[in-house]
């Protein structure tokens, strides 16, 4: 039967992750290769991670970003970029791609975009015009350095962390003159902030501690403004040693034009027109993505070197002759090794297949979001009328979610009239968008960094040295952080406890499980019934209350809505797997370069989906029956509700027909495939 | 003086990649080959570097890449190389493979460079490898050289120097590790390159999108290139007949290995 014959490469990964036709997004990747395996590679191959603070070395790594586009990566061809339009897909690439080779020199690169993310998402027009270009490197001809930027939100304890409400950092009016702009004293703390090293520009959150200001907003420090601006101590972090990170302790004197968004003056008071909630939230909408894909690569950067270990384990010895299994296939001749790099390689793939999902619907939300802006603005709706129009929406972004899933069956004029109401098609991107940016960054995170030590563990002792081909165990470790910054997982749950109830997202969720049951793939039916069953324990809880009465499903309850946070984190991963292999099944039999070959990948890639929707299944099932039972609600005790989710979960667990089989098959292809003679990148 | 520089050179597969003989279906290819990663033939690569450089000395030069090759692969690998320095590409659609002989890829590159428009013969520099990472013949230049009727030629070229007369001098290598630097008039001259002395240029995607609006609708037009290898069949390989027995010994000098090898060579 026809498999996988080699290791996937670009072609593959243009039609799955869908930029086949996005040049200016496939140079980036070649970029980020080719600094990541060698410049980066070097760095780690040397033992340049050996130290917290930030060397000459490392700093090479911003030269290297400067000179090959990465750094001017985030800015609009006008601002010194060189793609067009939003950027979310092609960031998210290329922090993969670096994230391939080191988690740290990704952070690296994707900080000072970080940085100017709150001038980017709601700076005012000046501010956007000032401080882009100045973090773009200079063209051939231009005299003048890069400007970089760190972005400060965490303080020293006790204020901000995953609670990022109690600010400690402050701001006073300290000179007002008579029609001229205030001058602000901004007294600001961090912790763990990074690019700190070098920043000259640091965006950062506080509060107002004077009564001519009012509530809070984020600011724009300049490390030449009066006052102190002390770098402070280096984090004595043990992950991402290619960032740099310090708790920096400024304090100084700003103009009031530096609020981002700018302020109007009411009654005497400052009023900055952006809250810092209001811009975090903005600006780790769509941050958060890259975060995440990086732990997926990481998993996906395993597959190489634990085969190549395993096939030559047994080599040179004085048993196994070239030619006997011994020698060809060493560790691989063990069902188990093969099994669990499989699923090592399957849960890589959900995560990419997630998280680029969420990637390209934040490339395409932009202009809706931005278009819905204008709308309101025009039509002058402002605060809570906002809300109310949007509600109004909903009915119309139902109605929509299903033609857009009837599979040809529904009425297209009607679907096309929805599709050009802005207002639609906002409110199902931000349900979406609400579900499945904390998703990436909960579940490929969390799952990944505990796959990624399965990874580290087929390798055996080499695993956890640091000469270990593929850095593996770095690479477990920083999982760590991936799952740490950018809000830990108790915030993307959190977050999704809230968005995941949205009766839109809840609709589109219905409709992938239909269209899971129509395909009949191997492995979507069981998928499809988890789905059903996770929707079914939604509503149960929602509805339900414990043997004492207490409501359930509840903002304060984390241990109902956390797990079920979990449980979706799974489903969806293993979703868009599906998604992404049934157009690599379309789309490889047109590639001239794929055509031969498109069987054997369409029937592996098949298998892998199949392997990682059972596991999630299984996932899913085990939370949400703990979840239905466990609260000892009178409802299931051997009533109708009992009976109902009995056979959804039976109905679950009879269709992981097979799915054993498709993991025999996808292991038994990894003995078979190709790969390169060694790793393209230093040991 | 400016120059009208053609380089010519096509892919390979990555040097790292398991390559593995068999028979297909057109004659001796490589073990899925058309999935296995490409890179620009490394030589080529040299060649083009050097090209850009001496195009950027000397104002109102152009610089051509002439390439017979899988148009899909091709576009692939431009993702990295178009990023590299500008160019203009020329594609003939064929096979790129070791298998190719090096006259039928001379003869499609000689009718590609024949159809370029604009082209200025009296100040043509044919540019290439003087060897190829899937085939070291060393061939193709020098019948392409002699197709076009371009008889000044120089192999494993690591420099060129241009005078102001539009002369210029070429430093190649000859045996020995020796140079031989020689002066040449002018063009049209045919420069096969060793490795030049310039270093790989870092990426720059703004040079890249430049370079993608003609890149594109040049691989669209590729015409197919009549080469291949159908027919060919290798009947046997064999290893070199002497085969030095050799054992391993901790830490022994390096100038006692190499003396050992020199005896053994000199039978
Ligand atoms: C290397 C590195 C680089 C960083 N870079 C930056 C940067 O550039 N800029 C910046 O502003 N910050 C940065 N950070 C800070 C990072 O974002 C925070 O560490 C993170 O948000 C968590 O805050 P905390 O460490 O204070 O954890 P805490 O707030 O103390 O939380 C600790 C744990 O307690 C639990 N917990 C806390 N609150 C809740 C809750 N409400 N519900 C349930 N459980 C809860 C969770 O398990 C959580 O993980 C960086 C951190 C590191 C380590």
């Amino acid at each position: 039967m026809e498999t996988l014959r080699t290791l996937p490469g670009d072609d593959v990964r243009q039609i799955m992750w869908r930029y086949a036709d996005r040049f200016d997004i496939q140079m980036a990747v070649q970029s980020a290769r080719s600094i990541a395996r060698s410049v980066v590679a070097r760095l780690v191959a040397d033992g340049a991670r050996n130290t917290h603070e930030w060397t000459a070395r490392k700093a090479e790594l911003l030269k290297a970003f400067d000179e090959s586009g990465l750094t001017a990566i985030y800015m609009d061809p006008a601002e010194g970029g060189f793609i067009e339009g939003p950027k979310n897909l092609a960031l998210a690439l290329v922090a993969m791609e670096l994230a391939w080779v080191d988690g740290g020199a990704a952070t690296s690169a994707l900080a000072s975009c970080l940085g100017l993310a709150p001038i980017h998402e709601k700076g005012t027009a000046e501010q956007r015009a000032h401080y882009l270009p100045l973090c773009t490197p200079p063209q051939p001809g231009e005299e003048r350095t890069c400007r970089r930027a760190a972005f400060a939100l965490t303080e020293p304890l006790p204020y901000v962390g995953v609670d990022t409400g109690i600010l400690g950092g402050k701001m006073r009016v300290e000179r007002w003159d008579e029609g001229a702009e205030p001058l602000l004293k901004i007294e600001k703390r961090g912790r763990f902030i990074t690019n700190m090293d070098f920043a000259d520009i640091v965006t950062a959150a506080v509060e107002s501690d004077d009564p001519r200001i009012k509530g809070s907003c984020m600011v724009i420090l300049e490390k030449d403004d009066p006052g102190t601006f002390d770098r402070g101590a280096p984090t004595l972090k043990m992950v991402h040693q290619l960032s740099s990170t310090r708790d920096p302790v400024m304090s100084l004197t700003v103009p009031a034009s530096r609020i981002i968004g700018g302020y109007d003056v009411v009654d005497g008071v400052i009023v900055p027109r952006f809250g810092h909630g209001e811009i975090i939230a903005s600006v780790f909408h769509r941050t958060r993505i890259p975060v995440g894909l990086m732990t997926s690569a990481k998993l996906l950067s395993a597959i190489e070197p634990v085969i190549r270990y395993h096939r030559q384990r047994f080599r040179g010895g004085a048993v196994g002759e070239p030619g006997s299994r011994r020698h060809e296939l060493g560790l691989q001749m063990n069902e188990d090794a093969l099994q669990r790099l499989v699923d090592v390689w399957a849960t890589g793939e959900a995560g990419c297949s997630l998280g680029l999902a969420a990637a390209r619907l934040a490339d395409r939300f932009d202009p809706v979001e931005r278009e819905k802006d204008r709308l309101f603005a025009e039509q002058g709706i402002k605060g809570r009328k906002q809300l109310a129009a949007l509600k109004d929406s909903q009915e119309r972004a139902l109605e929509y979610v299903r033609l857009k899933h009837a599979d040809g069956q529904g009425d297209p004029a009607r679907l096309a009239e929805l599709e050009a109401d802005t207002l639609v098609r906002f409110v199902y991107m931000d349900a979406l968008a609400g579900v499945l940016n904390p998703a990436t960054k909960l579940w490929n995170t969390g799952v990944g960094a505990t796959v990624m030590r399965e990874a580290v563990s087929l390798v055996g002792g080499y695993g956890i040295t640091e000469d270990c081909p593929g850095f593996l165990c770095h690479k477990w470790m920083d999982s760590q952080l991936e799952a740490t910054y950018e809000g830990p997982e108790a915030v993307q749950r959190r977050h999704l406890s809230l968005t995941m109830t949205n009766p839109v997202f809840l609709e589109a969720l219905r409709q992938w499980s239909a269209g899971l049951r129509r395909s009949g793939a191997e492995g979507a039916t069981a998928l499809a019934g988890a789905l059903d069953m996770w929707l079914w324990t939604l509503d149960f809880l929602q509805k339900g209350a414990d043997s004492e009465g207490r409501k359930l499903y509840h903002g304060k309850r984390q241990g109902v809505s956390f797990p079920l946070a979990d449980a979706l984190g799974w489903l969806l991963a293993a979703r868009f797997l599906f998604e992404d292999v049934v157009e690599l099944a379309a789309q490889a039999p047109g590639s001239p370069v794929l055509a031969e070959a498109a069987p054997g990948l369409a029937a592996f890639y098949a298998d892998l989906a199949c392997v990682q929707a059972a596991r999630a299944a299984g996932e899913a099932a085990r939370i949400c029956a703990e979840l239905v039972y466990g609260y000892g609600c009178a409802d299931v005790a051997g009533g109708a509700c009992d009976d109902a989710f009995a056979s959804l979960r039976q109905g679950v667990d009879k269709a992981l027909s097979g799915a054993r089989l498709a993991k025999d098959r996808a292991a038994e292809a990894l003995t078979g495939v190709m790969i390169p003679e060694a790793l393209d990148y230093p040991l | 003086m400016s120059y009208h520089i053609v380089v010519c050179g096509s892919i390979v597969p990555d040097p790292l990649q398991t390559l593995e003989p068999v028979a297909g279906p057109g004659g001796p290819a490589l073990k899925n080959e058309m999935m296995l990663p490409a890179v620009l033939d490394p030589w080529a690569a040299h060649a083009l570097y050097e090209a850009a450089n001496l195009a950027k000395a000397a104002p109102g030069s152009r610089v051509w890449l002439v390439s017979v090759g899988p148009k899909a692969k091709l576009q692939q690998v431009m993702m990295h190389v178009a990023q590299k320095v500008p160019f203009e590409l020329v594609v003939m659609d064929g096979p790129a493979g070791g298998f190719v002989e090096a006259a039928d890829t001379a003869a499609a590159l000689a009718q590609a460079v024949e159809g370029i428009a604009g082209l200025e013969k009296d100040r043509l520099l044919l540019f290439g490898g003087w060897s190829s990472a899937s085939r070291g013949t060393g061939a193709t230049m020098q019948i392409l050289g002699e197709l076009l009727g371009v008889t000044e030629q120089f192999q494993g070229v690591d420099e060129l120097r241009p005078a102001d007369d539009g002369s210029f001098e070429v430093k190649e290598r000859i045996e020995g590790g020796g140079y031989l630097r020689s002066r040449c008039a002018g063009a049209p001259a045919v420069l096969g390159w060793a490795t030049g002395n310039l270093p790989e240029p870092p990426n720059n995607p703004q040079v890249g999108m430049q370079n993608m609006r003609l890149i594109m609708p040049a691989l669209q037009k590729a015409r197919p290139a009549a080469v291949g290898a159908a027919g060919v069949a290798y009947k046997a390989v064999e290893l070199p007949g002497a085969r030095r027995q050799t054992r391993i010994v901790k830490d022994a000098p390096v100038d006692d290995i190499a003396r050992e090898i020199v005896e053994w060579i000199k039978g």
